[in-house]
């Protein structure tokens, strides 16, 4: 990536790709909150960044004034490229997203428990008698690329495939638009191909769904489930990976929380939303439609908004101590899966997955630290890429 | 002696947007459609001894979907 000019003004010329951000935000949202809530920048042709709860709250409920159709921040945005629902505005949003729902409930997402585990202690299985693991390479970003391939009905030993268009979409993506449109090329070939094998012969897993579902009498169209396909494949891997290795960054520096949720494996539920509050990987965008004005800055058409839910869960008038992680935080109204009517379908998969991880780990490697320099992911996305534990 | 406090949770269908946190946390006192979205089970009263978990439900939606009533 070529040099970006350095940041000399959070509030007024902020950049989400300046390695300081990249590294650890959290202080830059903390000043933006005092100093200028909704901070704005030049840069990426026009961008406000809401750093308070309320004002991201505000921005997720107002689909008349922001819209979806452009949901990552990019130098040059590219060709409109479907994936709804998550593009979608009302009205046609809540069609395409209802298709969606019945697969991802909460008894849905429970009949994958089993293989989950057993795909957590196949990845340890490799590492173990090692004594170290790059646990964001090894672990964290196997578990989602296996299951969602699982779920979909694809071979999961294309995860390579998967990794590199989620790396040009989401992280080279954002300067180089070459890239989001190789990948998006790519990506309509590969699924066409699966679409069109289970139009002739249909199985149970959520591909067929998808070409054999009804809404309101009528089938999907193959752009429609081929652009949800995008979505299911983007938006289960690299975030759930995210997750999953901020967790086991978390308990591999801070020994008091690892030993508890050992000793206190109920915990988990609540350690795992706390983690998903603290570390929520995920922001996303809108681009503003229409003016309007939040908290005494208004917004002008064409320009985007980050939509940052991690910066949300640092707000303190939210959430008290919200610097600290409290793995027994009892009130948590989070907004990690987002806010209002794009709130993530797969969400109960996210935290089935980020649970099973966490515990088959403690289970079977119950002691770990940090071993070495670990990198963060930049951009739409954020989560460890490298993460080097070492134990016993 | 004055009857304890009786509660009643309600679901606003307009606000939930199916983050199924009610459901993780108070199993017993809400249902889920085929969509994930919750509502109140039954008539919404919250059994004796319950109350507590109404409460976290309450302060664990995310849209803020979740209403008590005290009679």
């Amino acid at each position: 990536m070529r040099a970006r000019p350095p940041v000399t003004d959070w509030a007024t010329d902020f950049d989400h790709l300046d390695p300081r951000w990249v590294t650890d935000p959290f202080p830059i949202w903390d000043e933006m909150r005092t100093a200028c809530p909704i901070a704005h920048t030049e840069r990426f042709q026009g961008v406000y960044f809401p750093s308070r709860y309320a004002d991201v709250r505000a921005v997720a409920y107002d689909t008349d004034h922001f819209s979806s159709r452009r949901i990552i921040v990019r130098e040059t945005p590219p060709p409109p490229i479907p994936a709804p629902p998550i593009t979608s505005d009302p009205p046609e949003h809540r069609p395409a997203r209802m298709v969606l729902l019945p697969a991802f409930t909460p008894d849905a997402i429970k009949k994958l428990e089993p293989r989950t585990r057993a795909l957590c202690n196949e990845l340890i299985d490799k590492f173990i008698a090692r004594g170290t693991a790059d646990a964001a390479v090894e672990y964290a970003q196997e578990i989602p690329v296996r299951l969602i391939a699982h779920m979909l009905g694809l071979p999961e030993n294309d995860g390579d495939l998967y990794r590199r268009w989620i790396k040009m979409v989401l992280e080279d993506g954002i300067t180089d638009i070459n890239a989001v449109i190789q990948a998006s090329t790519e990506m309509q070939q590969y699924f066409m191909q699966h679409v069109q094998a289970r139009q002739q012969a249909p199985g149970d897993d959520l591909i067929s769904y998808l070409t054999t579902v009804e809404f309101k009498g009528q089938r999907l169209t193959p752009e429609n489930v081929i652009g949800s396909l995008r979505l299911l494949l983007i938006a289960g891997i690299d975030t759930t990976w995210s997750g999953i290795g901020s967790c086991i960054w978390h308990l591999a520096k801070t020994p008091p929380d690892r030993i508890r949720l050992v000793k206190e494996p109920d915990l988990m539920p609540l350690a795992i939303e706390e983690f998903l509050r603290a570390y929520a990987p995920v922001t996303m965008a809108r681009e503003v439609k229409q003016e309007t004005t939040i908290n005494g800055c208004t917004f002008k058409p064409g320009r985007m908004v980050l939509l940052s839910f991690p910066a949300a869960n640092r707000d303190p008038e939210m959430f008290p101590d919200a610097d600290k992680v409290v793995i027994d935080r009892k009130e948590n109204r989070h907004a990690a899966f987002g806010l209002g009517i794009h709130r993530c379908i797969g969400s109960n998969l996210a935290r089935l997955e980020m649970t099973v991880a966490v515990e088959e780990l403690l289970k079977r490697i119950p002691e770990f630290t940090l071993d070495g320099n670990v990198t963060w992911s930049e951009g739409t996305v954020r989560g460890p890429r490298k993460l080097p534990i070492r134990f016993a | 002696m004055a009857d304890p406090k009786r509660l009643k949770i309600r679901v606003d269908p307009d606000k939930c947007q199916g983050h199924n946190r009610c459901k993780a946390v108070a199993p017993e006192l809400f249902v889920l459609d085929d969509y994930g979205n919750a509502r109140e089970a039954g008539d919404g009263t919250v059994p004796a001894g319950m109350e507590d978990k109404a409460y976290l439900a309450k302060s664990n939606c995310p849209e803020f979907a979740v209403e008590i009533i005290e009679d």
